[in-house]
């Protein structure tokens, strides 16, 4: 049977694993919308891990501004902006 | 090639975080016995107390918006600046909202009106809670400006009434660097705690750090507004 401390450590390696892959997608991504999402739910995860090292103050921060603003900032440039000529 | 370098590099941010999480020790598992020391009264507080050196329940907070208040009204400063050069860039006279090319739909429209309340509430709370739960002025007013940008999203032909916000941000400001000269004159130095601390954990304690903490939040949230506003617009030629 694990104990708490365990627990935590397990969510910290499936937490950290699925960081790299979402970096890894965000860069890769062809589309620019999609790597947009990536990098807002790659920002929802490093939230918990915040709140896993005990820094609530920074969790709250990094919500609202990493996955809240800078991606709706984004989402806008990216409808603002048009693709001009076919390669 | 590319994509192999792309992986080393994201695998190796993967074992620094990796790293970073497991190594996760609390303060009084280093062996530090606090007792006696003269941080012991800082760091120690418990609801219901009386707190003389500082107030606030949150311990990050009588950092922040205490101790070392003058590194904050700087933070301010640095976002006033921001804010002035975006508005020096891309704002003008006569402006009109960006043509996007994306009308929202009747579910979106109605959505964004009813979560904007609740959005701007949790904000507000954040912002008052400040020296009591995580969160503070910056989360509290980045909350407040992205409700803003959902009545944005929500309304093609919406548009803030940019004036007040640039009202408001002024005094509150000016409010901020008042209540650091009303330290230098009451008490000791500049943005001291010149009032009754009270009892830790009450809505009414922590003397000026409520007051800062709102006026920060409110300083933020109107500057980050502005932001969003000339982000969106542009000038009529």
């Amino acid at each position: 049977m694990l104990d708490n401390i365990e627990v935590l450590q397990v969510l910290e390696i499936v937490i950290a694993v699925f960081m790299v892959v979402l970096a890894f997608l965000a860069i890769n991504s062809k589309s620019l919308i999609k790597a947009v999402m990536f990098l807002s739910a790659l920002s929802m995860l490093s939230v918990i891990g915040f709140v896993v090292m005990q820094a609530p103050d920074v969790a709250v921060t990094e919500a609202v501004i990493g996955s809240g603003l800078v991606t709706s900032l984004f989402v806008f440039t990216l409808l603002a902006t048009k693709k001009v000529g076919v390669k | 090639m590319k994509n192999f370098l792309a992986l080393l590099a994201a695998l190796g941010l993967g074992v620094l975080i990796i790293l970073s999480l497991q190594n996760n020790t609390l303060f009084n598992e280093y062996g530090e016995d606090v007792t006696g020391r003269d941080s012991e009264e800082y760091g120690d507080r418990e609801y219901g107390e009386e707190n003389p050196a500082s107030g606030p329940a949150n311990i990050v907070t009588s950092i922040v918006a205490d101790f070392r208040s003058f590194d904050t009204l700087g933070e301010i400063t640095v976002l006033f600046v921001s804010s002035l050069g975006v508005a020096l860039l891309l704002g003008g006279t006569k402006q009109k909202r960006l043509d996007l090319g994306f009308h929202p739909n009747f579910m979106l429209r109605i959505g964004s009106k009813a979560l904007f309340g609740i959005i701007l509430m949790t904000g507000v709370y954040v912002t008052i809670h400040g020296h009591l739960t995580p969160g503070g002025g910056f989360p509290g007013g980045a909350m407040i400006a992205s409700s803003m940008l959902l009545l944005y999203l929500a309304d093609d032909t919406f548009r803030a009434k940019i004036k007040g916000f640039k009202i408001l941000e002024s005094v509150a400001g000016s409010l901020y660097v008042l209540i650091g000269i009303a330290g230098l004159f009451f008490a000791d130095y500049f943005l001291e705690n010149f009032l009754n601390n009270g009892v830790v954990g009450d809505l009414l304690s922590a003397g000026i750090i409520p007051l800062i903490y709102v006026l920060i939040g409110l300083k933020v949230g109107s500057e980050i507004s502005g932001v969003i506003d000339n982000f969106l617009t542009e000038e009529v030629v």
